[in-house]
């Protein structure tokens, strides 16, 4: 597992440059809105915090879920159906998709924890693909129409999000939140574990750490984000969809963190904007967008595995 | 005509059949996975495709070279595993040492490179490839019809699959092989050239992914997604078995087959899931699999 993500070696006063760093993110999402679409931004920012949450897995724990999609997609399913057919308000909405993450989470965790390695990732994208044909089939998700016309409603009973700048403002507070969230569990103590899980799990299981329960709640955390992620998204497009539980989107999700950066904090952030805006330009070569996708998988694999911001943080020293 | 458990056995035998037509698939599929991993360490996520690339050229040869299917069956799986070769010299010998997620995941790119290129210049719809003349036609067993291309696949595969377990748990080569599967660097030092036989391996594999590609053109459409369909099941058939054993691999893969197929004619809801059950409940009850040995 030491091969994972080849971090580089870092001082400890280096903190200051996730400082700056976060304090750029901020500004670039303030200012953001008024030189591109807030529509393109807050597609990237959701894909950005899928990323991350799918990170903190394959980047501190050294765990390779091939399934996230489940998570994202059934997250957003559930804060569509909510939102459209219960009526309920976007914050209940969104927290109804979250919570469907974590319990989805917590089922395809507790059985794909029980391997390890290569095998863990063959469960998780299999448990995936068993719920994407339950997607195909049950009346609720609309089959391959989806849920269209999602009512973004008001939020808290005052912000009308059907206006395109209110509905940004919470998207990039929720996603900032949760940015943090992630940020203070990398670096509490039950980070620590996690990141001591990675090295070298028989050693923590020697140190007394039950290993499987710290691995279970990691899963349970990522699940659970990807779920926010995947709601806002439902939220944000109005639309809940099957692409979003097909396995080319937990393929997707692995690309992003990838080029970014296995294991950085900023790296899934960059790598989601990337592949968003990658993807928006390539459209128009249609089917050429898998035969690159493809491409870049392999070259980052053979020639650049730190990622962008992986190698940048190794050239300057620092963590970011 | 009767009936067994209110079902007509028309449709009991019918279903049971196609269980093990595509028992057949998962089973020389997940042989290639198994011989792969067995040796190179990684999952091989561009299985899919290579069979797929099989079904293709079967297809391609007929059309553009007027080569028929009994020819295909022998040249096809020759070509996927140069391929094969091809990548593991190119691309997988270069990720050796690295942990083995990065294994996965330059196989999952290749995979989508290849599916991307098919569906660049045939589109998504699936082609038609028709079963060859001398295997036309059918016979009625009483019980049932049977048609003589099913009939075949079912025996070509059994046969491939037996050959396969034979030639890697009772011959020289196939002692060579487990060894070095064991220590590589200890049959290294017996002056056996490892990395080739690692190349030639993969190839094999590869191999038997084409080939199980050319004998299921006839009976579903050619089309470039055919692969990433199958292969997800796949996988859940190698957690189920393990990956440890060669027979393993083999009858968890006809056995899946038959049970998806019975799934069919009593549960039709459940059949396309059933085998992602069978894989939690497997991973509940005995984590490292049917035939796996335990980690």
């Amino acid at each position: 597992m030491a091969t994972l993500a080849a971090a580089a070696p870092v001082r400890r006063e280096t903190q200051w440059s996730l400082a700056v760093a976060g304090a750029a993110l901020v500004i670039f999402l303030v200012a953001a809105p008024f030189a591109l679409y807030p529509v393109f931004i807050m597609k990237a920012l959701c894909f950005a915090l899928f990323a991350c949450a799918f990170n903190l897995l394959i980047g501190y724990v050294g765990l390779v879920s091939f399934g996230h999609a489940l998570y994202f997609g059934w997250a957003g399913y559930l804060a569509a159906h909510a939102a459209k057919v219960w009526g309920l308000p976007p914050e209940l909405a969104v927290l109804a998709g979250t919570a469907t993450g974590m319990a989805l989470g917590l089922i395809a965790g507790m059985v794909a924890i029980r391997r390890q390695g290569i095998y863990f990732a063959m469960i998780t994208l299999a448990l995936a693909q068993m719920m994407y044909l339950v997607a195909l089939r049950v009346k609720m998700t609309g089959g391959e129409d989806g849920i269209q016309g999602v009512p973004r409603g008001r939020l808290f009973g005052t912000f009308d999000l059907s206006n395109e700048m209110t509905m940004y403002a919470f998207v990039v507070v929720a996603v900032l939140a949760a940015f943090f969230l992630i940020y203070r569990i990398i670096n509490s103590p039950f980070g620590e574990v996690l990141k001591a899980i990675r090295e070298n799990e028989q050693r923590a299981v020697s140190l007394g750490y039950k290993t499987d329960d710290y691995k279970l709640v990691a899963f349970v955390l990522s699940a659970t984000l990807a779920g926010l992620a995947g709601s806002l998204k439902a939220l944000v497009f109005q639309l809940a969809s099957l692409t979003d539980v097909h396995w080319t989107m937990s393929g997707e999700v692995v690309l992003m963190t990838l080029v970014g950066g296995l294991g950085t904090i900023f790296g899934p952030i960059v790598g989601a904007f990337l592949i968003v805006a990658m993807e928006n330009y390539l459209a128009l070569f249609g089917q050429w967008v898998l035969v690159i996708q493809g491409a870049v998988f392999v070259i980052c694999v053979l020639a650049f595995r730190r990622g962008i911001v992986g190698e940048l943080a190794a050239r300057l020293r620092v963590r970011l | 005509m009767f009936e067994i458990f209110g079902v007509p056995s028309q449709a009991l035998f019918g279903q049971l059949l196609l269980g093990l037509i595509n028992g057949s698939f998962y089973a020389l599929l997940s042989l290639g996975l198994a011989v792969i991993f067995g040796m190179l360490n990684i999952i091989n996520f561009t299985h899919g495709a290579q069979y797929m690339m099989g079904a293709f050229a079967a297809f391609l040869l007929l059309r553009h070279a007027g080569i028929g299917y009994w020819l295909a069956l022998l040249i096809v799986p020759v070509i996927v595993g140069a391929t094969g070769v091809v990548i593991e010299r190119l691309f997988l010998k270069r990720i050796q040492k690295l942990d083995h997620l990065y294994g996965l995941i330059l196989t999952f790119g290749l995979a989508l490179i290849i599916e991307g290129l098919f569906r660049n210049y045939y589109g998504s719809s699936g082609q038609p490839y028709g079963v060859p003349e001398s295997l036309q036609g059918g016979r009625n067993l009483g019980f049932m019809f049977l048609p003589n291309y099913r009939a075949w696949v079912i025996a070509f595969s059994l046969l491939v699959c037996l050959c396969t377990w034979f030639a890697i748990e009772r011959t020289r080569l196939g002692s060579y092989l487990r060894a070095a599967t064991e220590n590589p660097a200890l049959v290294r030092a017996f002056g056996i050239n490892v990395p080739r036989m690692v190349t030639l391996t993969y190839g094999f594999g590869v191999g038997l992914a084409g080939l199980a590609g050319v004998m299921a053109a006839p009976i579903y459409n050619v089309s470039p997604q055919m692969g990433s369909d199958i292969i997800i099941v796949v996988f859940a058939v190698v957690v189920i078995g393990g990956m440890g054993s060669i027979m393993g691999a083999i009858v968890t893969g006809f056995t899946l087959g038959i049970v998806e197929g019975l799934t069919k004619v009593f549960f039709p809801e459940a059949s396309n899931t059933v085998i992602f059950v069978i894989m939690i409940i497997v991973l509940l009850v005995r984590p490292a699999g049917l035939f796996g040995r335990s980690a």
